[in-house]
């Protein structure tokens, strides 16, 4: 083990702007474990899910601790107090994604369920045989697929924007593909495979001027960059809790209010409805409409404090550290001749895609979890993105506020090491 | 358990870099692909039998060491064996990758049909021994097993595409 791994879990030196990364670890429980052979945890997945501070698992604990009962259904005083804290994360999902209204928040189970919830309401209701749905090469799959589902379901067709070969989207391509058939354009904020960061206030300004409906996945997005729906100036934005510290199962759609007021509902159920009789029911107001049955209460309490969270470390800082991080390890990983780096846009997140000659990824990703260095291996549920660069999977380190320059330097002498063994 | 050496062992590494039996058998009379999309491991293979006897087997493809090595090490030991016997020993290569254990009865005491006489051993794991290391990685043993279950497939004349994943 190099000495570098020993102190990871140790206090470390404050870092440039203050931001005191052994403090910000110190929040995170799970950091301090230890793997097999007493190896620390570098935990360097976070694209795929971010860890949890003790304010979010606390929230959950005291929730059902203290609190747990239905929401708005009760005059009982759990009842009150569940449904006051379920809304004022609503509340909070509102003021972090600069939202006018609370209503414009619908809480949902993940991005996924998101973008499936617009594809087949507004987009059931909307899009026409002829009509055209526009995306980009550099979609996670859960912006791909439920465009598919609605263009074979109402007979239009989905437009695919080029990327380039450093991963960024061929802007002048997705404005060619525009056309006054375009009903609606989907991209993401970030990629989840890349790293790209789209320009999407540029992007949604292409759109609208065919008249086209915008939306952007933010899955990747909200813990690292700050989001302003308005100054974005999007139809429809989504974001999953468990990546930016919160509970898995609960995540937000944002839509402006004209557009989730004329909507059709998307599950029938409780919660949705104002009133039921055999032969009609009326439909809740928005966002209840959109949120049959009982929700993921616990979830939506500990995606609240994790906003929380956020907002007390600052995006800025966040941003700051995690700008260091990717310079550092793609300097680092660069060093390397046998490491081939994908996704090497002028503007990205913390997130290093790359792959070793002549080393399947899932060899290098046992060879790195044997160093105690979580990354993701495979596709990364964007396998057009694979498909584009010619190969079948990538190695993904992807970094977060609480990682370290020593948990960079981990990687690339994992990475070392996967190069010796295969020799 | 306490290295990587055990699981990336050279003969691993050097069945990966030179797969033997690579190739293609013109005259096979069973052809069966295995494919892992999420991998990105795909593999065809091809059988000969004469008599009961596994006379000839190579595959083509590959992906990551331990599927490549699996396959490879797999059709050296199965070549010469009885159909029976070939089965046998994917089960006992099976409880190896899987528990860790090697049991010359393979998992499967008792619902052994397929596997012809269920209280016969299996032959020897010998190379695939080498293998052992997996059950310690249960998300690789997708990798280890794919070529066994496109041997099996083939052996039945099955058409459809084996999937481990």
């Amino acid at each position: 083990m190099s000495p570098s791994l020993t102190a990871l879990n140790q206090p470390q030196p404050r870092q440039a702007g203050g931001f005191d990364v052994a403090r910000i670890r110190a929040e995170f429980p799970i950091l301090t474990r230890l793997l097999a052979h007493g190896r620390p945890l570098v935990y360097l997945d976070n694209a795929a899910t971010s860890q949890k501070p003790q304010a979010v698992i606390e929230s959950v604990c005291g929730y059902y601790g203290c609190n747990n009962a239905n929401i708005h259904r009760g005059v009982h005083t759990l009842s009150v107090e569940a449904t006051q804290a379920y809304e004022a994360a609503r509340r909070k999902m509102q003021r972090f994604l600069g939202a006018e209204r609370p209503e414009e928040i619908v809480f949902v189970r993940s991005c996924t369920e998101a973008v499936n919830l617009v594809a087949q309401t507004w987009g059931r209701a909307n899009v026409r045989p002829g009509d055209e749905v526009l995306i980009t090469h550099m979609e996670h799959h859960s912006n791909i697929v439920p465009w598919q589902i609605l263009c074979e379901q109402n007979g239009a067709t989905l437009r695919v924007a080029p990327i380039d070969d450093s991963g960024e989207l061929r802007i002048d391509e997705f404005e060619r593909l525009l056309s006054d058939r375009t009903r609606i354009a989907a991209f993401t904020h970030v990629s989840n495979a890349l790293g790209t960061v789209n320009p999407v206030r540029e992007l949604v300004e292409l759109a609208r001027k065919v008249g086209a409906v915008t939306l952007i996945d933010g899955a990747q997005a909200a813990p690292h960059l700050p989001i302003d729906v308005r100054g974005i100036g999007c139809d429809f934005y989504c974001v999953t809790g468990h990546k930016m510290f919160g509970p898995t199962g609960a995540g937000a759609l944002y839509g402006r209010y004209a557009l989730l007021d004329a909507m059709p509902p998307y599950q029938g159920g409780g919660e949705m409805i104002k009133s039921v009789t055999f032969e009609k029911t009326e439909y809740n107001a928005v966002p209840h409409k959109f949120e049959a049955g009982t929700p993921n209460i616990s979830g939506v309490v500990g995606l609240g404090a994790a906003i929380d969270y956020v907002e007390r470390v600052g995006l800025a800082a966040i941003g700051a550290h995690e700008r260091d991080l990717l310079e550092y390890a793609t300097a680092q990983l660069s060093a390397i001749p046998q490491v081939r780096l994908y996704g090497v846009a002028r503007h990205k997140a913390a997130v290093v895609s790359f792959t070793i000659d002549g080393v399947h990824p899932h060899d290098a990703g046992t060879i790195l979890d044997q160093q105690g260095v979580a990354v993701r291996t495979g596709h990364h549920c964007a396998q057009p993105v694979m498909d584009r660069f010619g190969i079948p999977a990538t190695c993904r380190a992807s970094f977060a506020l609480y990682n370290t320059r020593e948990e960079v330097d981990a990687l690339v002498s994992g990475v070392r090491k996967v190069i010796e063994v295969f020799g | 358990m306490s290295d990587l050496g055990d699981l990336y062992q050279e003969l691993l590494l050097d069945h990966y870099r030179r797969p033997r039996n690579h190739g293609r058998i013109a005259d096979a009379d069973g052809v069966a692909d295995g494919n892992n999309p999420l991998c990105g491991d795909r593999v065809r293979v091809f059988v000969r039998v004469r008599d009961d006897i596994v006379q000839d087997v190579k595959f083509e493809g590959g992906g990551c060491a331990i599927s490549t090595a699996s396959a490879s090490i797999m059709t050296e030991a199965v070549k010469g064996q009885t159909i029976g016997d070939a089965r046998r020993l994917f089960k006992r290569f099976h409880k190896l990758v899987t528990e860790g254990i090697d049991d010359p009865r393979g998992p499967a005491h008792g619902t052994g049909e397929r596997a012809g006489d269920a209280s016969a051993e299996a032959p020897p794991l010998g190379k695939l021994e080498v293998f052992a290391g997996v059950g310690e990685y249960p998300a690789r043993v997708k990798c280890a097993t794919l070529a066994w279950h496109t041997l099996e497939a083939a052996l039945e004349h099955r058409t459809e595409t084996v999937t481990t994943e």
